[in-house]
């Protein structure tokens, strides 16, 4: 397991480095969405559109942030869970995305696609929000500002702290749960 | 008959909104800190590191411990020689919500209905309970409720001669499918009895306990106890990673219940346990 400073958007060659367990400090440009505005960037693509950001080497990640107190460019900022945005998640992959950032287990068709497009995703502590915003030096809304906290912002970040959950060789740094312990077997 | 201005609540409810999603009560977070001194696996001891740096920095900076600042959930005592005067009380705690959400700069997670999915922008209407006591005072219980963990919660009818293995089954299962998703280490809501929603109202209310609490019953007490080391031993850990920490805690509420019916609800709050009270 290594460590390592990326920038982001990322390159071919170090989304294909990473390998589960490491840890990365994330710095450049990444973009938020989540629910509402994965269902809309398909919608575009479905309607034969670009998506409103360059997806060649995208960092998204899965957060609809607090609004900003006065001082901060962005409220408390932590990962939501990755699992609703599955059904999207290989399209985006498709398109040239190489790493998504949330929380929780993916199915075995994100899974697939990572191995098959070379990308990651990655995991961020959930609950740990005020202390991720942190990490973020700019926000502005790019696109679908009508759904609040899901408009898709494009975020400058500096060292975001993140562990590569699943790789493109298929590795996963979840555990598996212990049924036998627990007296499930 | 006391009369109590609704004013009143609007501003109870505002402040406990704000301060809730600040402060961690302090029974969640000396839970906290105990679980982390006992890790020894070096992921689990980062995401403890994270946790309890991210508690600190809330307090400190005036940004919410978590941007899912949830649904306003809130249990209502209403005491029946009690008055409210000026608005209607329902009204009265969509307002105090309304402000708070605004005024603490929290999220607005609340859509208008499941199929329109139009964001309400003020985070009403709120998920309210009341419940008719004796006295002349309200007591408002507030849990500002992530969908996160929500999401991993589940309600079942069992059988009766499933008994408390059925129950203890069901639930190690839900925690083991559910795995890092709600954001573990999590706390254990367990509703057994009642019907089908008050069993899970049994659940969500045992959210509501302190972490320290005993349970007065102590065959209660010894269950919640032997589920929580259970579900320990699944070996999760804070965040899915691994450890000794997938569960804060398991509170237990019970009911009376049909002869047909074993119901039972499992409703899973992840460890930023969002929650006040107020008492006018």
């Amino acid at each position: 397991m290594a460590e390592y400073r990326l920038n982001a958007p990322l390159s071919e060659a170090d989304a294909k480095m990473l390998r589960a367990g490491d840890v990365v400090l994330l710095s450049g440009t990444i973009y938020t969405s989540r629910d509402a505005g994965h269902k809309k960037m398909v919608d575009l693509l479905d309607a034969g559109k670009e998506l409103p950001m360059p997806p060649q080497g995208a960092v998204i990640y899965y957060v609809g942030p607090t609004p900003p107190p006065p001082g901060h460019v962005i409220g408390s900022a932590g990962p939501t869970t990755s699992y609703r945005m599955d059904s999207f998640a290989p399209r985006l992959y498709d398109l040239g995305v190489k790493g998504t950032i949330g929380k929780g287990i993916r199915n075995a068709a994100v899974k697939d696609s990572m191995k098959k497009n070379g990308a990651v995703y990655f995991g961020a502590t959930g609950g740990a929000g005020a202390l991720l915003s942190t990490c973020i030096k700019e926000a502005k809304v790019i696109a679908f500002e009508e759904l609040g906290p899901e408009a898709l912002r494009e975020l400058k970040v500096e060292n975001l702290p993140l562990l590569v959950i699943n790789d493109s060789v298929g590795g996963e740094l979840y555990v598996q749960p212990d049924l036998k312990a627990a007296g499930l077997e | 008959m006391r009369e109590l201005d609704a004013s009143k609540i609007v501003d109870a409810v505002r402040t406990m909104c704000m301060h809730a999603n600040r402060y961690l009560p302090k029974d969640v977070e000396g839970r906290i800190r105990e679980c982390a001194a006992r890790e020894e696996h070096p992921a689990a001891v980062e995401v403890f590191r994270q946790l309890t740096e991210n508690i600190k920095l809330a307090a400190d900076s005036g940004l919410a411990l978590c941007q899912d600042t949830g649904l306003a959930v809130l249990f209502v005592d209403i005491g029946q020689d009690l008055h409210i005067t000026g608005m209607d009380i329902t009204e009265a705690i969509n307002e105090g919500v309304r402000q708070g959400y605004q005024q603490g700069y929290l999220r607005k997670s609340t859509v208008d209905g499941p199929f329109s999915r139009k964001n309400t922008g003020d985070n009403t209407p709120a998920i309210i309970y009341y419940t008719m006591v004796p006295g002349d005072r309200l007591l408002i219980r507030l849990m500002s409720k992530g969908g996160g963990a929500e999401n991993m919660s589940r309600a079942t009818m069992m059988a009766p001669a499933e008994g408390w293995a059925g129950i203890k089954k069901f639930v190690l299962q839900r925690v083991a499918e559910a795995r890092s998703n709600p954001c573990p280490p999590i706390i254990v809501g367990l509703g057994v009895g009642g019907t089908l929603e008050q069993t899970a109202l049994l659940a969500k209310k045992a959210l509501l306990r302190k972490l320290d609490d005993v349970n007065p019953d102590p065959d209660l007490a010894a269950k919640e106890a032997e589920l929580l080391e259970a579900i320990n031993k699944l070996g999760i850990g804070p965040m899915g990673l691994g450890g000794k920490t997938t569960a804060l805690a398991v509170k237990i509420m019970t009911g009376p219940c049909h002869i047909a019916s074993l119901p039972c609800a499992v409703n899973i709050q992840c460890h930023s346990a969002r929650h006040e009270e107020v008492e006018l």
